[in-house]
């Protein structure tokens, strides 16, 4: 059952992929109607498969969860070379089983939903491929039983994302976010490399078993770094959370995540807001029992976590493009997970990952469903007005956007606010500084929200006459995938939130995670002041107050705001001037040393001293000698008279005794 | 009176072989002095031949000199014969216009 939820979706992208070279041939044979059937054929097989996977996966989830058998199934050994020795295995506890559920579900739901967004696509079955490919890594990630299958998983689900953020290649700014997207990553891979380096040289295993059981023997270990001793936990945590950045898009590598919402609006609801985003999350969550023991890695995973969901946030608020709002917004929320697990509330963290798989996925969705309707216009100044032409798409995004508010009782609430009593009832400084920096953030996250949903919904239309004539409720294809998730937005949360965190939730994640008795902000957030507890609701409120009182009943507010302020304005417009940053410190340089190494090393040194230069001494040397041969007969006659008395010496000289 | 003795056979051998040899490459006017010249440097191979054979008592360096004197004038038969050819073909047979043997 487990290996059907897992390897299913890979068979449905590898016959999508083989009916994707038959459509090629179709389009180019001018075939309508041909075209039309292998479209509907991969549509079948991917979805199909991916259906099937979820229900695999929710049965998977039932037999581990419900009844409490373990669901690991070993697959066959992958590497056995000296002390490094592990299988490919599926692992079957409760956080990669509960993984395997959300990634299936949502993934499903987004397969059916890309039937109806896709249709017009040249390239469906090509599309549907790529999107099964990615599912299967994903679930290769999440169920990994070692290092290097999570590596496995997270470099493929990487490689999948550059694939569908490039999918309309024809986009110059497509392939330049695809690329930029994969650069960032190796970026952050590069120290997730390092870190399964660093663990194996410390426990001389990778699988998470030995690795776990280990771990307390190991936590005042120390290694050497650079000829300095560092205590060799917060030397790995440090290098795998640096790779969690990455994929995360947190605070220095959240660059590639705006960018990469020129794919098509399923991708970035998939892999850029409900799944591949995750994995860092889930990483952390994964190795809880590693960092546990690293008091420094937690306080920089909670710094980052938390910087990131407040700079996501501020950013959001001054976006224009409809998906780059929610982009900051995933941005801002994998902050929020972060510094969950940053204060050891790594059942906190993880419910508000999966009840933000739901409404994120919700929320883009939507997008994509106005985006279809406006004749793929982004840009929300121009839009307004579209509730009474797309009601069902509008109450949808309504649903969204209040759990993604954390207003009660959507999912979004429950898991946001246990994030947020947690860091408060870390009692540390930098569980003040998160809690804080979160509550500001659910301040802007409502702001922005509901910013968005009245420049789109409400007001005056600002489409031109052209669109707005087109503007159509999207089909029923569309719109069943996004009522599933809405339903697991409003209830999820609701229903799960006992098992996740509360009283039941012992026996839900049984030994998944691991906790310190010393660290008990979860703990405490039972037992938070009654403000505190009520604050997130509060500031989510007042957010979204704020946000009708400037673009609904002051419109020119905005504006004035703007020009007063437009040193902020500017700053926040620009995203806080990263990509101009990285451009200057990182990208011009390596541009002019790549140029230098391309002109002085290559050209000048490698070619000059190498085939150039042996080539140009050759040809130089053959003229000279050539200058020797002259023509003349005699002094061709000379030569060979040297070359007899030579000869003649030498043999005297050397040979004479034989004589 | 003065004895000739076997080193002055060398030694006028020699002379000639020298006079040859400078003969060929010194020479800037004609072919034909070339091959005057080579028949110079056989001439005093066969000088130093004779005169080993008589000091050593020895007829094969006679023979010897006999076939050299035989190969000598196949040599300027088949010499003359080429720069005939050559002078047809070409209307010159100074050493300074046969300067074409180059890469």
């Amino acid at each position: 059952m487990y290996v059907a939820a897992v390897f299913l979706p890979l068979i449905g992208s590898l016959i999508a992929g083989l009916i994707a070279f038959a459509a090629q041939g179709a389009v180019r044979a001018d075939d309508k109607e041909r075209k039309k059937r292998l479209d509907r054929a991969s549509q079948v097989v991917t979805c199909g498969a991916m259906l099937l996977a979820a229900l695999s996966a929710i049965l998977v989830f039932v037999s581990v969860v419900v009844n409490g058998q373990d669901g690991t199934v070993e697959l066959f050994t992958w590497i056995d070379v000296g002390s490094l020795e592990f299988s490919w295995a599926l692992r079957g506890d409760t956080l990669a089983v509960l993984m395997v559920t959300m990634v299936t579900v949502v993934s499903s739901m987004i397969h059916v939903y890309s039937i109806g967004y896709m249709s017009h696509d040249n390239s469906v079955p090509r599309f549907m491929a790529y999107l099964s490919l990615f599912s299967f890594f994903m679930l290769m990630l999440v169920s990994s039983d070692n290092l290097v299958q999570l590596f496995f998983g997270w470099e493929g689900v990487g490689l999948a994302s550059y694939l569908l953020i490039g999918f309309w290649y024809d986009r110059p700014a497509a392939n330049a976010a695809a690329i930029k997207a994969f650069v960032v990553n190796r970026i952050g891979d590069f120290g997730f490399a390092l870190g399964i380096f660093a663990t194996f040289f410390l426990f001389d295993s990778v699988s998470y078993d030995t690795i776990f059981g280990l771990a307390e023997s190991k936590s005042t270990a120390t290694m050497e770094v650079f000829s300095g001793e560092f205590h060799a936990l917060t030397v790995i945590c440090l290098l795998l959370f640096f790779g969690a950045m990455g994929k995360s898009a947190q605070l220095g590598l959240h660059v590639w995540l705006p960018d990469a919402m020129e794919g098509p609006t399923p991708v970035s609801a998939l892999i850029h807001a409900a799944t591949m985003v995750t994995a860092g999350i889930f990483m952390v969550a994964r190795l809880s029992p590693l960092f546990e023991y690293s008091e420094t890695a937690l306080i920089v995973v909670t710094l980052v976590g938390a910087s990131t969901a407040i700079f996501a946030a501020t950013v959001g608020c001054v976006q224009n493009d409809i998906k780059r709002v929610i982009a900051y917004s995933t941005c801002s929320q994998l902050g929020y997970m972060f510094f969950a697990l940053g204060v050891s509330a790594y059942s906190a963290g993880m419910f508000h990952l999966i009840t933000h798989a739901f409404f994120k996925a919700l929320l883009f969705l939507g997008a994509g469903s106005v985006i279809h309707a406006m004749s793929d216009e982004q840009d929300m100044r121009n839009m307004g007005g579209l509730y009474k032409l797309i009601p069902a798409t509008h109450v949808l995004m309504i649903v969204g956007s209040l759990s993604l508010a954390g207003i009660f009782p959507f999912s979004g609430f429950y898991s946001k606010d246990i994030i947020l009593e947690a860091a408060w009832g870390a009692h540390t400084g930098i569980g003040q500084y998160a809690f804080w920096l979160g509550i500001t953030a659910a301040f802007l996250t409502a702001f922005y929200s509901w910013r968005l949903l009245i420049m789109t919904f409400y007001g005056e239309s600002r489409a031109d006459e052209t669109t707005l004539a087109h503007v159509h409720e999207s089909p029923k294809v569309m719109i069943l995938p996004l009522v599933v998730l809405a339903l697991g937005a409003i209830f999820l949360g609701f229903l799960t939130v006992d098992y996740f965190i509360g009283g039941q939730s012992a026996d839900f994640w049984k030994n998944s995670l691991f906790v310190l008795e010393s660290h008990d902000a979860l703990e405490n957030a039972h037992h938070v002041p009654i403000w505190v507890k009520y604050l997130p609701l509060v500031v989510g409120v007042a957010g979204i107050a704020l946000a009708y009182l400037m673009y609904m009943f002051a419109p020119e507010l905005p504006g004035a705001l703007a020009a007063g302020f437009q040193r902020t304005y500017l700053f926040l417009l620009n995203k806080w001037y990263f990509d101009e940053l990285y451009d200057k410190i990182f990208i011009k340089p390596s541009f002019s040393l790549g140029r230098g190494f391309w002109k002085a090393g290559d050209g000048l040194l490698i070619d000059g001293v190498g085939p150039d230069g042996v080539a140009a001494a050759v040809r130089h040397l053959a003229r000279r000698a050539g200058a020797v041969q002259s023509g003349y007969l005699y002094h061709y006659a000379f030569a060979m008279l040297l070359g007899v008395a030579a000869l003649i010496t030498w043999f005297l000289v050397k040979g004479g005794h034989r004589l | 009176m003065l004895e000739i003795g076997l080193s002055h056979y060398l030694t006028l051998g020699a002379i000639l072989f020298t006079l040859g040899v400078f003969g060929i490459f010194l020479n800037r006017k004609n072919v034909i002095i070339i091959m005057m010249s080579i028949e110079l440097i056989l001439l005093a191979v066969n000088i130093n031949f004779v005169a080993f054979s008589a000091h050593l008592g020895d007829m094969f360096g006679q023979v010897f000199a006999l076939f050299v004197l035989t190969v000598a004038a196949a040599e300027a038969a088949i010499g003359l014969a080429i720069l005939v050819v050559y002078f047809r073909n070409r209307g010159s047979i100074a050493v300074e216009d046969i300067r074409i043997m180059k890469g």
